[in-house]
This record gives structure tokens, C-alpha cells and sequence, in this order.
């Protein structure tokens, strides 16, 4: 057998992303988890505001607090099967380029995201939101998810492999993921706030995407130039 | 060692190494050189410095002061050159237990840049040679300690890497599945190798160069020829 | 043996003389050389302690960054101390400006705390950031391991920082007017010396109890090197877990 060139950073991080997506196939816990969460957290605000629907602020805030804390459920969960059974040692000895690691993972938690909005976001418009938005109001909500989503996905791969190494690990995720994702949370919520408005012309304020958009390229470059710390033993 | 050590330079040298968790020193000053196709036997009671020198070697550890390399190549500045041509056996097994073991086994056959064609093949001939065929596609999970470990020398020759790091590599593995490894990580695989081990005469029978270490510390080095079971047993007084 | 190293120098109590003088100063000139504020009246005053606070501990965080990208770029533990020292202290001033801001938002609107001024609500976010620096370094055993996760996260807080000033302050339609803007402008003449002096005095309060602080642990960790020497590895024995980075003594 001769000796195999080392794969590009691509086709590592496809790898890595093929390997969690398998993963999270055969044992289906993520996920799972925070589809579940999310439909229980909108039970739970139905009584604690005493609402049966929700529209326009109220709205965004119920939607934005459960995608949020649904989100950490999986930045918690995505570093846990390497750090215990040493997948992140596995990817370490392999002659491949450190940033292809984030690249997989933000790649995965961008992808448990936007699933989990897929059955999320309809479960909202049916359980908790009064008005019924149209197909346009629709896809700018899907735009602002989509922006959000790679915010929290950048972030959130920061910080889970920051968590990961803690002693503390569910403790840190979420008090270190909760301040730094609130400008996507402001952002976004006050993006859909008059997406989910019961009147209006449901438009879609342009500076909220663009603070979305800044967010995830100071946060993107920043995590592409310190990942390779966050590895290193 | 042997004498033709001037020609070429040694697959694996250190100067001078030292590493340091805080405080304290789990390597202290380890020098040492190891010619290609060599094998390495370390000796050392727990917590000597066994481990961190392997992990070291491979990439996993940075020095703290002195040099690593291997094949030539210094590890901590060219880590990238080391890597794909390193096998590593540790305590851990570094596979998923719920993938089954041709997934884990493709997986690192991707991360090594094998082609698909080559990697199923290579995986196909490891698995028969441990006695794994059959049980290929079930979990990791469902494994014995004795069948992950033989899943995990496969994971670690998977790639055909020159040099071996193997700390303990028949922990759990009984005499039958010992002998089945044999091939692929002992003396008669060819490839050079650094191993650890607790069990004097084994270990001096496999070595070429014994090294033993007392709290982080070189206490012995010296062709294994040379070395006593007895020297051995002192470095556990 | 490096034994040469003064318990303080000189030029530290020159510094601290230096502090205590410009920070009285800039406090006499605000109480009675600056011209009481129409609208707030006396109340006003506290503007010359938040502001200056609320700046100076933002400079700390941005130092802060700075020194952990310099200790990734060199390893050098003491970059890591550095960094350390100077979030853990803005933090403090941080903490005194969330206070003095809120005693100024009762004076000034009858209410403790305002959600409708921004750069309060940044603060607190900020405050609440930070505030995780410590927490997240004591539950990093390894040191070294300690060291360059710390510094990641200083330096994306650092960057963090103005990304969150920015969403806070869209967010918030301005209806107080700005005391400090970028220009400086709006503020009387006699105001501002009082002002710059007051900002003066406590850059120079951070930097002297910043200057303590690294002396204190330069000594903490030579004393312990001695001791070691006297009585070997144990006589100096780490009670107890600490946060802070270790640095040896030579």
C-alpha cells in the first residue's frame, strides 16, 4: 500500500460531518432532545403568561427564548461523544488541517438548527401564534432563522469546545453561550417582532440582517483564527 | 544501538525533553534516539512518564522545553509532516461506540486521506486478520474489552504508518488474540516501534533499546540485551 | 537566584502619590469647580465617578484582549497574568459603574434601573460576560490548558464588546441625550476639565492597582519558590484550588 496523500480540509471536515450526522442518526438524543424541549417550553409559557396566542414582540420573544435555549441544549451535546470515547484525539492524529474539526461541527450544529426549526417553528404557528403570516412574511422569517443560525452555530462550536475541557462543562456552556449569543438574539427578535405582528405590513427592518450578517463574520473570522488553540493539548 | 546510526538519522530522537503539567514534571531531560525498524521498550512504574511520552511523540502533547522528532521531523514545529505516518495505541480505544467497526474504521481511513476503494479493502484485511469479519457491522458497544482492543490496533495500523506508539497494547487482550495482533503491531510487522510495558522479561524479549523512566526521570537506557529482569524490578522499588 | 526584584519600586509609590493627587484633584474640581448641571442639579456629580469607571474598565477588557493575543502569540505566562489581572479588575470597575450608573438613574429619573438607556444595558451584558472569566478558568486544571482558553475567551469578548454595543443601541430609540458623545461636544467648557481629569485619575487608579497586583503575585510566587528550596516540593504546597496563573518565579 503506498502511502496515502493527506486529505484536503474539505474533504476532512465532510468526513467529520458525515461521522456526526451518522451519529446522531443511529442514536438519536440531540435532537430529539431539543424538539421536545421546545414544545414544552411553549407549554409552559401558554401558563406562565397566561396567552393562548401570542403576536408581534410577545411572539418573537416566546419563539427567539426557546430556539435559544433549545439551541444550547445542542451546543452542550457537541462535543461529548469525542471527549468521551477520544474521537477528539482520533481527529488529532490524522494528518488533516485542525479547522476541518470546525468546519464539522459548526457545519452539524448548523444543521441540528435548522431541523429543529423545521418542526419547532410550525409547532409554534400552530400552538402559540394568533396571526396566520403569509407565504412572503414567511420567507423573510426563514431568512432571519437562517442568519441567526449561523451565529449561533459559529458561537456556539466556540464555545462547546471551550465547555467541553471544563470540569463543569453544562455550567459554562450556558453562562458562556447566553451573553454571547444575545446580539443574535436581539437581532433576531426584534427582526421577527413585526413578522409575527397581527397587523402591519410585516417588512422586514433592513438593519437587523445586516447586524445578523456583522455578527456572524466578526464571530466567524474569530473563531477561524483561534480554533486551532482550542484542540491543541 | 546499531552502529550504521551515522548513515541515517534516527526514526525517533528526543534532547533534552521535558514536559510539565503545572508544576510538575511528568518528563524530566528524557534524551534518547532510535533507529528505523528499532523497537523501544519503556518501562516505568504508573505515573513515570510512560504515557506523556508517547503522546508526545505523537503530536498530542507539546514539549515544554527540549526536542521531539520523529522520522526526522521536529513535532512540535512540524507536527503535520508527523502525523499521517504515525500509529497510536493508547489507554483509550478513540472509537465510537455507536458506530460499528467498519464505520469507525472508514471514518479513519478518511481522516488519512485513504481512497474508498483502498480503505474498504485495508479494512476488509484487517478486520479477517484479528478475527473481527463477522462482528464488523455490529456497534462498538456491543464489544468485548479484548475485540475493542483489537479494533483499536486496527485503527491504529490502518494506515500503514511507519512508526508504532503503543502504551500497553495487550492490555485486555487474552493469549489467542495477542498472538493474532502479532503480526501487525509486534516485531515481525517491520515497523519501528515505541512500547510500553510492565512485564520485564516480555518486554525485554521484544525490545532492542530498554528505556526505563522513575518519576518523569531517564533511570536506564541501554540495549535490551543488556538489561536484567532484576534492573527492571528496581525501577518499581 | 533572580532575588534582585524589590518588593516595590520607587517608581510604584511615585505612581500611587501620582493617582491619589490627580484622582483628588479631578474629584475637587468636579464638586466645585464644575457648574452644577440645570436640569439634574447636584445629583449630576456622579457622572464624574461613572463615566470615568465605565471607560476605564473598558479599556481594561479591550488590555485585557490584547494580552491574551499576545500570549498566544508568544506562550509567555506572563501575558496570561497580565490578562488576568487587568479583566479581573475591570470587572470590579465595571461592577462600581453598574452601581454608580444605577444611583445616578434614580436621581436622575426616579428609577433604579432604566432598560431605556443603552449603554447601562451593554454594561450589565458586558458585566455578565466577564463575569464568567472566573468561573471558566476555575474549572481548567490543567494550567497551561487554563492559560490559552482564558485567553480565547478575552479575546472574543473583546470583540464582543462593541458587536454588543452596537445591537443594544439600535435596539433602544435615544430619548436621553447622549452625555459623552463622539466627539466630546456637548459638554461645557468647564465641565470637561473637570471631566478629563476625573478619567485621568482613574486610568491612573487602574494602572497603580494593577502594578500591585502583578508585584503581589511576582512576590507570592518567588516567596513559594524559596520555600520550596528550604523544604522541598511539598513546603509549598497549593491549599486549596485558585484561578490565578501560576507564574515561576525567575
Amino acid at each position: 500500500m503506498s502511502a496515502p496523500s493527506p486529505p484536503s480540509t474539505s474533504a476532512a471536515a465532510r468526513a467529520v460531518l458525515a461521522k456526526e450526522l451518522r451519529l446522531e442518526r443511529r442514536a438519536p438524543q440531540t435532537l430529539v432532545a431539543m424538539a421536545l424541549f421546545s414544545a414544552m417550553t411553549y407549554v409552559v409559557f401558554h401558563f406562565a403568561l397566561r396567552r393562548d396566542t401570542v403576536e408581534g414582540d410577545l411572539a418573537s420573544g416566546v419563539l427567539w427564548v426557546t430556539l435559544t435555549l433549545a439551541a444550547l441544549l445542542g451546543i452542550g451535546r457537541l462535543f461529548v461523544a469525542d471527549r468521551d470515547e477520544g474521537g477528539l484525539e482520533g481527529f488529532l492524529l490524522a494528518p488533516v488541517d485542525r479547522t476541518a474539526l470546525l468546519f464539522a461541527k459548526a457545519g452539524a450544529l448548523l444543521t441540528f438548527l435548522v431541523a429543529l426549526e423545521l418542526v419547532a417553528v410550525p409547532l409554534f404557528a400552530v400552538l402559540l401564534l394568533g396571526p396566520t403570516p403569509g407565504p412572503g412574511t414567511w420567507l423573510r422569517l426563514l431568512a432571519v432563522l437562517l442568519l441567526a443560525d449561523v451565529g449561533v452555530a459559529v458561537v456556539g462550536t466556540l464555545v462547546a469546545a471551550i465547555a467541553v475541557q471544563t470540569r463543569a462543562r453544562d455550567l459554562i456552556t450556558s453562562i458562556l453561550a447566553l451573553p454571547l449569543l444575545l446580539p443574535v438574539v436581539i437581532a433576531a427578535a426584534r427582526a421577527s417582532a413585526p413578522l409575527l405582528a397581527l397587523h402591519g405590513d410585516h417588512a422586514l427592518t433592513g438593519r437587523w440582517p445586516a447586524v445578523l450578517g456583522l455578527y456572524d463574520l466578526v464571530f466567524g473570522l474569530l473563531a477561524y483564527a483561534l480554533f486551532d488553540f482550542l484542540v491543541e493539548d | 544501538m546499531s552502529t550504521e546510526s551515522e548513515a541515517s538519522p534516527p526514526a525517533i530522537a528526543t534532547s533534552g525533553l521535558v514536559r510539565r503539567y503545572g508544576e510538575r514534571a511528568a518528563l524530566d531531560d528524557v534524551t534518547l534516539a532510535l533507529d528505523a525498524g528499532r523497537t523501544l521498550v519503556v518501562f516505568g512504574p504508573n505515573g513515570a512518564g510512560k504515557s506523556t511520552l508517547l503522546r508526545v511523540l505523537a503530536t498530542l502533547l507539546r514539549p515544554t522545553a527540549g526536542t521531539a522528532s520523529v522520522l526526522g521531523r521536529d513535532v512540535r514545529r512540524e507536527g503535520w509532516a508527523v502525523r499521517g505516518r504515525i500509529g497510536f495505541l493508547g489507554h483509550a480505544p478513540l472509537l465510537y461506540g455507536d458506530l460499528s467497526a467498519r464505520e469507525n474504521l472508514a471514518y479513519h481511513a478518511r481522516l488519512h486521506g485513504l481512497s474508498e476503494a483502498a480503505s474498504t479493502e485495508r479494512i476488509a484485511e484487517l478486520l479477517a486478520a484479528v478475527g473481527l469479519e463477522r462482528r464488523g457491522d455490529d456497534r462498538v458497544h456491543a464489544y468485548s474489552r479484548g475485540m475493542v482492543q483489537r479494533l483499536a490496533v486496527c485503527r491504529a495500523v490502518l494506515h500503514d504508518p511507519e512508526v508504532l506508539l503503543l502504551d500497553e497494547p495487550r492490555a485486555n487482550l487474552d493469549p489467542a488474540a495477542a498472538e493474532q495482533v502479532e503480526p501487525l503491531i509486534g516485531r515481525s510487522s517491520g515497523r519501528t516501534r515505541v512500547v510500553t510495558s510492565h512485564d520485564p522479561a516480555g518486554g525485554l524479549a521484544e525490545g532492542d533499546v530498554a528505556l526505563g523512566l522513575r518519576a518523569g526521570r531517564q533511570a536506564l537506557l541501554a540495549p535490551a540485551a543488556d538489561v536484567t529482569a532484576e534492573q527492571i524490578g528496581e525501577l518499581y522499588r | 537566584m533572580p532575588t534582585s526584584r524589590k518588593l516595590y519600586g520607587t517608581r510604584l509609590r511615585v505612581l500611587s502619590i501620582l493617582t491619589a493627587v490627580v484622582l483628588t484633584g479631578g474629584f475637587a474640581l468636579a464638586a466645585f469647580y464644575a457648574p452644577i448641571e440645570a436640569d439634574q442639579g447636584f445629583s449630576q456629580k456622579i457622572f464624574y465617578l461613572h463615566v470615568p469607571l465605565a471607560i476605564v474598565s473598558l479599556c481594561g477588557f479591550i488590555f485585557g484582549g490584547i494580552c491574551a493575543i499576545q500570549y498566544l502569540r508568544t506562550n509567555d505566562p506572563r501575558h496570561d497574568l497580565r490578562a488576568y489581572t487587568a479583566i479581573h479588575q475591570s470587572l470590579i470597575f465595571c461592577a462600581a459603574a453598574l452601581v454608580t450608573g444605577s444611583i445616578w438613574a434614580k436621581a436622575a429619573w426616579g428609577q433604579w434601573w432604566v432598560w431605556d438607556e443603552p449603554t447601562l444595558v451593554s454594561f450589565l451584558i458586558v458585566f455578565l460576560l466577564y463575569a464568567t472569566y472566573q468561573p471558566l478558568r476555575f474549572s481548567i486544571e490543567d494550567p497551561e490548558k487554563q492559560s490559552r482558553y482564558a485567553a480565547v475567551f478575552a479575546i472574543v469578548a473583546g470583540a464582543f464588546v462593541p458587536l454588543n454595543f452596537l445591537a443594544v443601541r439600535l435596539a433602544n430609540p435615544l430619548i436621553h441625550p447622549r452625555v459623552l458623545n463622539s466627539s466630546g461636544g456637548s459638554l461645557p467648557g468647564d465641565m470637561k476639565v473637570a471631566f478629563y481629569t476625573c478619567v485621568v485619575g482613574m486610568a491612573l487608579l487602574f494602572v497603580t492597582l494593577w502594578k500591585y497586583e502583578m508585584t503581589a503575585k511576582h512576590n507570592r510566587a518567588q516567596l513559594r519558590s524559596l520555600k520550596r528550596k528550604l523544604g522541598g516540593p511539598d513546603a509549598a504546597a497549593i491549599r486549596g484550588r485558585s484561578a490565578a496563573p501560576r507564574v515561576s518565579a525567575s
